[in-house]
């Protein structure tokens, strides 16, 4: 395919007419309508995609209650098949412990952006990995207060322009940031602690897994699940689409950095081997 | 556990002296409560021992949360699944839950909350909520640990009729004193169905539940939520509440009094005690108790203004009730303040001028000061 | 080429971010010069599909269905071959 401009097209408008079976379609699993009014290149449904197909896979859905904080994200709280609560700004992990405590099959859900959980409220996904609470929290990580416009948030990296720091972030005036699931993983209550991406195929094959994963460690009991997944903002970047993979990569990737921090069912199904 | 446990109750039956706290205590499990979170805060934090202590028992939840804020988030959550639920603390503490308060309401969700007022009777965050929007709650005074035991339990049960929260005020004197007390879970009649309550089960369906303080209504384009709506039917939903409920009030002595004195709460007590005490003298005063402070009495309080010539407001604060007892009066009678702050050196609110001597002095003001 | 899979693609939904483009991995994807009724360019398929989700999964606008065909096909990279 060296010349593009004389491949021969596939027809794409209708279903194949040779033998094919459906393997992927539109509207995710557990999502309602997938039209939204989110950016171009927006990470974030593509991370509330992989939580709601992991839901499915696992057949959860009739187990679920999913509770969401305010970010763009919630654009999704009233557009998913499974149960939803509404949160404030931060406070989506006090919420879900009230859930779960009163309602201990179900599997409870948070999802939240960096500017919820790390900024408005640290203390309380902290407070809930110390008890242990048998929730999954999911962090959407994009570096910005995406629907104020932009804003700093505690996870922005140094020398990230936004909003509140023009000229990129300093840390003489607006200090360091904040690697929450670094954080979340010295709490002994934490059960599972990863962080992942969605800025590639690949990236996005690790999210999914890390996101079952964590489904998982709340169905042993075995302490809080956190999920932090960084996603794409090219508005807030102010890079454009096609950039925006890359910048995720060298600018929010290389401080906040993947990986499976903690996992207990490993660490128990090493020791019993 | 299951959400709905069948109600149970761990009091012992018959009379018992009980302090304050821990009759409220009773009183709540007896009404079905199941989930309770709080923070500690003097004087709220006896109800939380309580409550810490007998929940378990039952098959219930007792958290203590790491701050007020994290306090009215669980207690959110558990009501949200349908399981009767409080939280509460001083009017200082419930100034941090306010922004929660302001949207639980909004998201229509039955809950009942505490306040052990600290240092001054919080009449105003109590009935005008000191969150953003266009809310209210149900807000019911008690005067002593007798009437709690019931109001608590009243709460309950309107909070499930109205899917709104509704506010038991109280104070140092109601927490920490002790009165031989009945807790005897109280039948209100049925509450209807929680069919908003959720569980989980609903998802995968097609039509999985939403609590959201956004509420249910579509944009146009079926993106996105529709707000106007949404506050157009709480808006709804709230005059109903405020016609549906009774309004309620103690009153003495008023059809041929010259001073009113009206008071809520723990000085209620005071001023009815004291209101005794001069028509034992002869003097004509007569008191008006509001039980109800949201539905405010405003007919009562206004029928006995028409008869008097002068109506005094007696409260722990610097003139908060007073508005609504003005506006209630409309000019029948000239209002007094004969009220205040009144603190001693712990600044918890065990206040000076609680002592009937000092009501009656200060009604006797009025009484000789009157055209 | 052999082509295991294929696309429809849902052109009006898409918004021309370009993550399909990269993500897919033998490169069959690539944005057309059509605009959609919103203005923003679309992808177009070339033969080789393989039918493996990349481009679905990272879609942020849930643009792509895709298939897997029961007998893969072999279809023409020649333009002159086009019908």
């Amino acid at each position: 395919m060296s010349d593009r401009s004389r491949i021969p097209l596939v027809p794409t408008g209708t279903p194949p007419s040779q033998p094919a079976r459906l393997v992927d379609d539109f509207t995710p699993a557990l999502v309602d309508v997938g039209a939204h009014h989110l950016c171009p290149g927006c990470g974030e449904p593509i991370a509330i995609r992989s939580l709601g197909e992991a839901i499915d896979e696992m057949a959860l859905a009739q187990r679920t209650i999913a509770v969401f904080g305010i970010g763009c994200y919630t654009a999704f709280s009233n557009n998913l098949d499974v149960e939803v609560l509404q949160a404030l700004h931060g406070r989506a992990p006090s919420v879900a412990t009230g859930v779960k405590r009163c309602r201990p099959d179900s599997l409870v859900v948070t999802v939240q952006g960096d500017g919820d959980m790390v900024s408005e409220g640290l203390q309380e996904v902290l407070h809930a990995a110390a008890r242990g609470e048998s929730i999954t929290c999911v962090m959407l990580n994009n570096g910005v207060f995406g629907e104020t416009g932009g804003h700093m948030t505690a996870t922005t990296v140094l020398g990230q322009r936004t909003k509140t720091s023009l000229e990129g972030r300093d840390p003489a005036t607006h200090g360091r940031p904040i690697l929450l699931a670094d954080l979340v993983a010295r709490l002994d209550g934490a059960g599972f602690v990863a962080r992942c991406a969605v800025n590639s195929a690949g990236e996005l094959a690790r999210t999914h897994r890390a996101l079952r994963r964590a489904l998982e460690t709340q169905l042993a009991g075995a302490g809080l699940s956190f999920v932090e997944i960084l996603t794409m903002c090219p508005t807030g970047w102010f890079v454009e689409t096609t950039e925006a993979p890359r910048y995720l990569a060298e600018n929010l990737g290389s401080v906040h950095r993947a990986g499976v921090l903690k996992d207990v069912l490993a660490e128990t199904d090493a020791a019993m081997r | 556990m299951s959400a709905i446990a069948a109600p149970a109750t761990t009091s012992v039956p018959g009379r018992h002296l009980l302090q304050g706290s821990e009759a409220i205590a009773e009183a709540m499990v007896a009404a079905g409560c199941r989930f309770f979170a709080g923070y500690p805060m003097t004087p709220f934090t006896e109800v939380l021992e309580e409550m810490a202590k007998k929940l378990p028992t039952v098959g219930g939840v007792c958290m203590n949360a790491e701050s007020e804020l994290e306090a009215i988030g669980m207690a959110w959550g558990a009501a949200a699944t349908g399981t009767p639920s409080a939280t509460g603390s001083t009017g200082q503490g419930l100034s941090l839950m306010q922004e929660s308060l302001a949207e639980i309401t909004l998201a229509r969700l039955p809950l009942v909350v505490l306040n052990m007022a600290r240092a001054q009777g919080d009449y105003w965050q109590a009935t005008r909520g000191g969150g953003h929007g266009d809310y209210r709650h149900l807000v019911l005074a008690p005067v002593d640990v007798t009437e709690a035991v019931e109001l608590v339990q009243r709460a309950f049960h309107l909070a499930e009729v109205w899917r709104n929260p509704v506010l038991v005020l109280g104070d140092y004197y109601l927490a920490h004193t002790a009165r031989a007390v009945d807790i005897t879970p109280v039948d209100y009649g049925p509450r209807p169905p929680r069919d908003w309550a959720l569980s989980g089960a609903t998802g995968g369906s097609g039509a999985a539940k939403l609590v959201s303080f956004l509420g249910s209504a579509k944009q146009g384009d079926g993106v996105g939520y529709d707000l106007a709506v949404h506050y157009a039917a709480c808006a709804d939903h709230t005059e109903a509440m405020l016609r549906g409920v009774p309004p309620e009030a103690e009153e003495g002595y008023v059809e041929d009094a010259d001073v009113v004195v009206v008071a809520f709460g723990t000085p209620g007590a005071y001023v009815r005690a004291a209101v005794r005490s001069l028509r034992a003298d002869g003097v004509r005063v007569g008191w008006v108790r509001p039980v109800t402070l949201v539905p405010f009495p405003s007919d009562i309080v206004a029928a006995a203004a028409r008869r008097a010539s002068v109506v005094a407001v007696f409260e722990n604060n610097a003139g908060q009730m007073l508005d609504d007892v003005r506006l209630a009066v409309l000019g029948e009678a000239p209002v007094e303040f004969i009220g205040g702050l009144s603190l001693d050196a712990s600044g918890f609110g065990i206040a000076p001028m609680l002592d009937v001597s000092e009501v009656r002095r200060r009604i006797l003001d009025v009484v000789g000061r009157r055209p | 080429m052999l082509t295991r899979g294929t696309l429809v693609i849902d052109v009006e939904a898409c918004k021309g971010c370009e993550l399909c483009i990269d993500a897919c991995p033998p490169r069959v994807l690539t944005m057309g010069t059509d605009v959609n009724a919103r203005g923003y360019r679309f992808p177009v398929l070339a033969p080789g599909c393989t039918g493996c989700k990349a481009c679905s999964q990272i879609c942020p606008d849930f643009v792509f269905q895709v298939y897997k065909y029961e007998t893969p096909l072999e279809l023409s990279t020649r333009r002159e071959d086009l019908s």
